[in-house]
């Protein structure tokens, strides 16, 4: 069988992977691969400093598939487990993967003060606006209104903006992208790579099954299309639009940049 | 080179973790524990070590977490209430079979409790705290000296095992300055982790040695290694099928169990013949000691039995400790937890509890009037 180029960074034989046909997390994680691979053929990472580390989730999974050093750690904690990973071997690059759910929901305290503390991680965020694993419970991404199986008349609650949380902490790298448009996906992470602090893409993806179906999309593409519709491109966005509305849609684009010095910088471990 | 210092469990805790190779600390403040984190924070990153205030316990555990696995030697410590914060990342720890120290320094309790008091109402909390089938090596000092040799062993234990390992003080000990020795990292011994003996095509993270515990590759090293969380294989893929649970559940078990010469470690003071053993642990131990001497003057031959390791419990210890005794007598500071434990292994022996609840330590007066009601 010919090999996918980025066939290496997976471990082929745990394949098909769990998420559903029309689910997002796969291109997602495609388009991270193809990022790491280009700054691995640049000479710029090495493979074996690569860690991926997640909670629990659908989005979580990613950690079972990659085939550098990774840790499918416990609901909500990958962004600590990942912080003393790095503290500890300061050449490792260590990215954390999860669902909204897992980590603006009961990772949220620890998002907030990675993001302060301008912890050298790079963390993804994929915004499915649902918790999916569980079978359709209310995130904290979630619109307000919107159905889901605890809220059954709709969620009276306000949904979380999580590019504003973590730039307001003084995140070093802030952008919003989608599974819609994986070029912006991959261009990102490139970006977020090569920098150092902590950075934060999040990562907006079709749930098509607990999701999109719960809300009365039948099909998977009227989902990806709907979604596809409400994503808008901005270069440089301010951070008064990244307001994530259903109703209005939400601007994809780099929030924040800055270079502030990294955790380690500031314990002197660099 | 040893040297000696006066200076305080937590103190001593401290120090026997830097002599046994500690390079990574997380903590997050809490009474009775938080000087162990002040004088590490002074102390290790002068060795080159990282310490890091999380914002919680469960951030705290979970970097521990993280640092072991990015090849540290790892701890965290804390009290009741951030210890049953912890006790998700425990369980995460005693699945991913991680090595790290955890230090729970007693006091009173529910919730928040008596924050400056000690009692010894915790020894189910450390063992049984977590969801799941496991067990996890306990040890509990009553001294200073003992805090600081623990520590070590504490260490050696989780790298041999590949375990968590929970030191287990009080406030009492916590903050009792005595003479402590403080050996040098030339002068004491150190078990090393175990590399993986076979490449990386060829190693699974989850396959045990001949003593049940695997060996253990680091991130950065190449092996492409799954720290895992769901019950699994030996290769580290989610299991769920009966056969590949219950062989990962007994081996977690069995690998402490199995391996308890390693961990169980008893005092035993004038058991030989003795009509009478006083079987007691950590802080109230001091006392009961004091009431075995009291006793003995009186020509009572009583004896004392001290656990220098709660869990496993060491049946065999406490029953070759226990032969001639008529009574048996389990003195602790709570309303009866160990106790059960002695009654299960001493079936045929009058095994008396003997509760004396003391936010300082059960004083030997108060231990003796309880004693001499059944002599």
């Amino acid at each position: 069988m010919s090999a996918h180029p980025l066939d290496k960074y997976l471990v082929t034989k745990r394949l098909p992977h769990i998420w559903c046909p029309g689910c997002g997390i796969g291109v997602a994680l495609a388009a991270i691969l193809r990022a790491i691979d280009r700054r691995v053929r640049e000479g710029a990472l090495k493979p074996e400093n690569l860690v991926m580390v997640t909670g629990i989730g659908c989005t979580a999974r990613a950690a079972i598939y990659v085939s550098f050093d990774s840790a499918h750690t416990i609901h909500g904690r990958a962004i600590p487990f990942a912080s003393g990973a790095k503290l500890a071997n300061p050449k490792l690059e260590v990215m954390v993967l999860g669902g909204d759910g897992d980590i603006a929901g009961i990772g949220g305290n620890h998002l907030l003060h990675a993001a302060r503390r301008n912890m050298d991680l790079t963390v993804f965020m994929i915004t499915n606006m649902v918790y999916a694993m569980t079978g359709g419970q209310v995130a904290p991404t979630t619109p307000t209104g919107m159905y889901t199986t605890t809220t059954p008349k709709g969620n009276p609650e306000t949904p979380v903006n999580v590019i504003k949380l973590v730039a307001y902490q003084g995140a070093n790298y802030v952008a919003r992208a989608s599974t819609t448009h994986p070029a912006l996906i991959e261009r990102y992470t490139y970006r977020a790579l090569g920098m150092e602090g902590f950075r934060f893409i999040e990562i907006i993806s079709p749930c098509p099954e607990i999701f999109g179906r719960h809300i009365g999309f039948r099909d998977p593409v009227e989902l990806y299309e709907e979604i596809k519709k409400k994503s808008k491109y901005k270069p440089k966005p301010s951070l008064e639009e990244s307001d994530l509305d259903w109703e209005r849609g939400w601007v994809l684009g780099e929030f924040i940049e800055r270079n502030e010095p990294g955790y380690l910088k500031r314990i002197g471990r660099v | 080179m040893s040297r000696c210092e006066y200076i305080p469990a937590n103190i001593a805790i401290a120090e026997g973790a830097m002599a046994a190779g500690l390079s990574f600390f997380a903590g997050y403040p809490i009474t009775p524990a938080s000087d162990l984190f002040e004088y590490l924070a002074e102390k290790l990153p002068e060795r080159g070590g990282v310490v890091v205030q999380f914002e919680d316990e469960i951030g705290s555990i979970n970097a521990v977490i993280g640092a072991a696995w990015a090849g540290a030697k790892a701890m965290t410590a804390t009290s009741g209430p951030g210890f049953s914060l912890m006790v998700e990342g425990l369980g995460l720890a005693i699945m991913t079979e991680t090595p790290l120290v955890l230090v729970d320094v007693m006091r009173a309790g529910p919730s928040t409790g008596v924050p400056t008091k000690t009692t010894q109402s915790d020894v189910y909390q450390v063992r049984f705290a977590a969801h799941g089938e496991y067990s996890v090596p306990v040890l509990v000092p009553w001294s200073a000296q003992e805090a600081f040799d623990l520590a070590v062993k504490a260490f050696n234990i989780a790298e041999a095992l590949r375990t968590p390992v929970i030191l287990l003080t009080d406030a009492a000990l916590a903050h009792t300055w005595e003479r402590v020795e403080i050996k040098g990292h030339d002068e004491i011994e150190i078990v090393k982790r175990r590399p993986p003996c076979n490449p990386p095509e060829k190693f699974k993270l989850y396959e045990p040695c001949k003593d049940l515990a695997p060996r253990m590759a680091y991130f950065g090293e190449g092996y492409g290694i799954l720290v895992e969380s769901l019950a699994h294989d030996e290769e580290g893929y989610y299991s769920p099928n009966t056969e590949a649970y219950e062989r990962l559940v007994r081996r977690l078990v069995a690998k402490i169990e199995r391996n308890s010469h390693l961990i169980a470690d008893n005092e035993e003071y004038l058991t030989r013949g003795a009509e009478y053993v006083i079987y007691a642990y950590g802080s109230t131990a001091r006392s009961a000691y004091a009431v075995v001497k009291e006793l003995r003057r009186e020509g009572l031959r009583v004896g004392l039995f001290r656990p220098r390791a709660l869990w496993p419990f060491d049946a065999e210890g406490l029953k070759k400790a226990t032969e001639s005794a008529k009574k048996v007598f389990v003195v602790e500071n709570n309303l009866g937890k160990m106790v059960r434990e002695v009654e299960r292994v001493l079936k045929n022996k009058e095994v008396i509890p003997i509760n004396v609840i003391d936010l300082e330590v059960p004083p030997p007066d108060k231990i003796s009037e309880e004693i001499r009601r059944w002599l």
